[in-house]
């Protein structure tokens, strides 16, 4: 471990938990979200192996590129962090940089997720084709659909960083859009694995 | 960190008591671990011998990335365990509400709507 430039990660709050009430929910709500992915994935393991018309994940699912895809959604979580680390010290060029990236990496997820679902619906996937078109198309969709507003989210923070305006002092709100980031990769590595590499 | 001064002030009275968030280079390691572990992965995939374990070995990698990115990207590990508490709980239940459903679908095919 690195504790060399350790900072504060906890302060103390005027409130009756002494945490920050607007991280607190933030928590609370991505415990909400667990419920919400965990429910889009038990109903894709429930309905796995039950579609009677092709094509069937098998034949379909592109393990190479979603490989390529998954790391570069890890490689965004990096990103974030390194914001965060930025901002925590002042630091705006690294803030900016890094922002920016992960934002990037985020776009490019996106777009990786775009060209599956091309392929997929030329493939004769589609959300009415079969039981694994249904779950499937919902699961990831909902999920890409967080990627892209975390996306949003992430350049809403740039154009602030670049306007001066997220000191050190903000560094809670980087986090708390980190915390959101970092959410999306987790369910993406359950995803990853559940749909794609578990047969 | 907050503008508000009593929450400055009450920070400074816990000086000693506050955790640390790892610094970056902690950050680029977890980050080539986790690149590791999803190389790993798809290996795993790809090898025929593997196929007995595979859900396994799938399933532990798996949650040994999850379980990284929480503690040290989320900084689970170094806050207030009430925040492990909030995620954790509902966490817990949708494992269960996802492994109640495939056993009742799946292992238990008596119960599959005909």
């Amino acid at each position: 471990m690195n504790h060399a430039a350790a900072l504060p990660a906890e302060e103390h709050f005027e409130t009756s938990t002494g945490l920050n009430t607007f991280k607190l929910g933030f928590w609370v709500f991505l415990g909400s979200e667990t419920l919400f992915f965990g429910s889009l994935i038990a109903t894709y393991m429930v309905y796995k192996g039950a579609s009677v018309t092709p094509p069937y994940p098998s034949q379909i699912l592109n393990i190479p590129l979603t490989s390529i895809s998954t790391f570069v959604l890890l490689m965004s979580s990096l990103a974030m962090v390194l914001a965060l680390a930025g901002v925590q010290r002042g630091n705006r060029a690294q803030t900016l940089t890094w922002l920016l990236a992960t934002a990037a990496l985020g776009s490019l997820f996106l777009g990786f997720q775009a060209f599956e679902f091309t392929e997929f619906y030329h493939k004769g996937l589609t959300l009415q084709t079969n039981l694994f078109g249904s779950t499937f198309f919902i699961l990831t969709g909902f999920h890409g659909a967080h990627v892209t507003v975390g996306v949003i989210w992430l350049l809403m923070l740039w154009v602030q960083a670049l306007r001066g305006r997220l000191g050190a002092e903000r560094a809670l709100t980087v986090e708390i859009a980190g915390l959101y980031w970092h959410f999306v990769d987790i369910v993406w590595i359950a995803i990853f694995t559940l749909i794609y590499l578990l047969e | 960190m907050s503008t508000n001064p009593a929450a400055a002030s009450a920070a400074h009275e816990i000086e000693h008591d506050v955790h640390t968030h790892p610094g970056w280079k902690t950050y680029v390691v977890i980050g080539a671990i986790l690149t590791v572990i999803t190389a790993v992965e798809v290996a795993v995939f790809y090898i025929p011998a593997m196929r007995p374990v595979l859900t396994p070995i799938l399933l532990a990698l798996s949650a040994a990335k999850f379980i990284i990115v929480v503690m040290f990207y989320m900084h689970l590990k170094f806050d207030s365990r009430l925040f492990s508490s909030v995620f954790v709980t509902p966490l817990i239940l949708a494992i269960a509400v996802v492994i109640s459903l495939v056993i009742l679908f799946k292992v238990t095919p008596l119960y599959y709507p005909q």
